[in-house]
């Protein structure tokens, strides 16, 4: 366990004390996740998106350390009003940073983390309708690999460490 | 960077009761030891204590007297034992590289427990490049040591074995003279250090009585000063200096002696050890209040460490499941109660407590896990406070989670 300074943003604390869009959407049209609770870095979202493919609500659930609520918290905000190709286009992580107004570069992980799960969210819309889209590429983008490779890596240490089921 | 820090206290304003029981890692210092260490800035015992002059020859006689209670208090024999060092972190690193290149000549093989503290851990692997194999005891599910792997590890190329007397995270008493005699009996000339800074003012300590060769004490884990603690070495026992410097009045850590920490450290064992049964009564009761409180007004918890008389009377470490540690951390620092957590949050390889993990907690455990530890300075009404803030912090960031970070 290794320990850094995490002087959060205003920006953070007030998403973190008081987080927008939070909770579980019955009528969600799609949801997505990503991160797993051995990684301690878990999001989940919901998306209500109509038939123009324009995103009309978006919430979240999130296991995990302020920034994590924050970057999560952001997100379902730049998302709501957006058509599908913008939020696949236009939300990276750095711009989630931003929105947040930076984070401890050991947090960037929770705005790549977030966006890894607004792009699966975006692929499973197409995949539950059966249609391709144009603009989404077959490879998997940087966020979406980051966000596998943080799941892979929690389990992977979870099974050396010997932490199992059983234990 | 600075200027966020100062937002993230202006959010603070308005606490009405402050509750810091992050005892593990750093601890405010009582007004008492303060006040014995201020003369020594500027009044007297200013200078060095290896030089002919008054002020010098002060400095010498504080020291050595500081040098004999501490000496004392650890059940030494004399005050030559006691080597005072700038911390814990520098005696644990003093008494393994010291103790391991004094006697490489005999044996290169290192023994310790799986959950001994980092600064023993990473001695070890810095050792390791130095040709001293590291060979890690596993504990059991309340992080007692497994005496019969001990047994199976010490053999005739070991040269030190290392075991922590109280865990510092779980809080865990360990059979050191169990381990000890196993250790000695395997091979006698192996050398048995313990870091005895969680045990030092909290259960009965001899270092004689033992029969252990090295132990670590520290000054603030006893509400002393930062910045300065202690390495018994048994007399007789071969330690190598690991600095290079001028030698003052002791031969293991070279530069001038800080004697305003020193008086600060041995102040601050006097008031520990002046009612040693009252003082642990108090941060036992006190302690468990905090632990029993917790358990009884919320559900999903984990106790991490043992129950009973084999635990430190200060230690509650708890699992808060479906609840991540750093977010409970900030929650309840936004309410006046300051505790740390065993979660991996600050880190992309996101691998938690070691401690936590030796004993089987599972990774989504770990990361919802608090420490906690009260001490004698800790009133009733500041546990029933924490006890206020606990279950409504909890219940907040649960409800973040929501249903997610539920496997």
């Amino acid at each position: 366990m290794s320990r850094v300074p995490l002087p959060y943003t205003q920006k953070v604390l007030d998403l973190f004390r008081n987080p927008k869009n939070l909770g579980k959407m019955e009528d969600a049209t799609v949801v997505a996740i990503s991160g797993n609770p051995a990684c301690g870095d878990m999001i989940t979202f919901y998306l209500k998106i109509n038939d123009q493919e324009i995103i009309e609500k978006a919430s979240f659930e999130s296991y995990g350390c302020a920034a994590n609520i924050a970057t999560a918290s952001i997100v379902t905000e730049m998302l709501k009003g957006l058509r599908l190709e913008s939020a696949w286009k236009d939300i990276t992580w750095k711009k989630v940073t931003e929105e947040v107004g930076g984070l401890p570069s050991v947090k960037f992980h929770c705005g790549i983390l977030a966006v890894g799960a607004v792009k699966r969210a975006i692929r499973k819309y197409y995949e539950q309708k059966g249609v391709a889209s144009s603009w989404i590429p077959q490879e998997l983008t940087f966020e979406e690999k980051q966000a596998l490779e943080e799941e892979e890596l929690a389990k992977t240490l979870a099974k050396r460490l010997h932490v199992a089921e059983e234990k | 960077m600075v200027e966020n820090v100062k937002e993230l206290l202006k959010a603070h304003e308005g606490i009405t009761h402050e509750v810091y029981l992050d005892n593990e890692n750093s601890t405010m210092v009582p007004k008492e030891v303060v006040d014995a260490m201020l003369p020594y800035y500027s009044q007297r015992a200013y200078g060095n204590p290896t030089l002919t002059h008054k002020p010098g020859w002060e400095a010498f006689e504080t020291i050595m007297e500081s040098a004999q209670k501490i000496s004392k208090f650890l059940g030494a024999k004399i005050l030559e034992e006691i080597t005072f060092t700038p911390g814990e972190t520098e005696a644990n690193n003093l008494a393994l590289m010291g103790a391991a290149f004094a006697n490489k000549h005999k044996d290169k093989k290192i023994v310790i427990s799986e959950i001994e503290p980092i600064n023993v851990l990473h001695v070890t692997e810095l050792l390791q490049k130095f040709g001293f194999a590291t060979t890690k005891i596993p504990v059991d599910r309340e992080g007692f040591l497994n005496l019969e792997k001990l047994k199976e590890a010490v053999d005739k190329e070991t040269v030190l074995a290392s075991i922590a007397t109280v865990n510092n995270e779980i809080g865990t008493i360990q059979p050191l003279k169990d381990a000890l005699d196993i250790v000695k009996d395997k091979n006698p000339d192996a050398l048995f250090h313990t870091d005895a800074s969680d045990a030092y003012g909290r259960i009965p300590l001899n270092v004689q009585d033992l029969k252990v060769d090295l132990a670590t004490v520290g000054s603030y884990k006893i509400l002393g000063p930062r910045g300065i603690g202690a390495l018994y070495v048994k007399e007789g026992v071969n330690v190598d200096k690991i600095l290079e410097g001028q030698i003052g009045t002791q031969k293991l850590w070279p530069g001038v002696e800080n004697t305003p920490l020193i008086v600060g450290f041995t102040k601050a064992s006097e008031l520990a050890f002046h009612s040693f049964e009252a003082n642990v009564n108090r941060m036992h009761t006190l302690r468990d209040k905090l632990a029993d409180g917790i358990f009884g007004g919320l559900s999903d918890l984990k106790l991490n460490g043992p129950k009973g008389d084999k635990r430190a009377p200060d230690n509650a470490n708890i699992s808060f499941l479906r609840c991540e540690g750093e977010a409970l951390t900030i929650e309840l620092s936004l309410k006046g109660v300051y505790v740390s957590s065993g979660s991996a949050c600050s880190r992309r390889l996101l691998q938690p407590s070691h401690v936590l993990v030796a004993i089987g907690r599972r990774f989504s455990e770990a990361h919802g896990s608090i420490l906690m530890k009260t001490t004698r300075y800790h009133t009733e009404e500041d546990i029933t406070y924490v006890l206020d803030v606990i279950p409504s912090a909890v219940g907040r960031i649960r409800g973040i989670v929501g249903s997610t970070g539920v496997d």
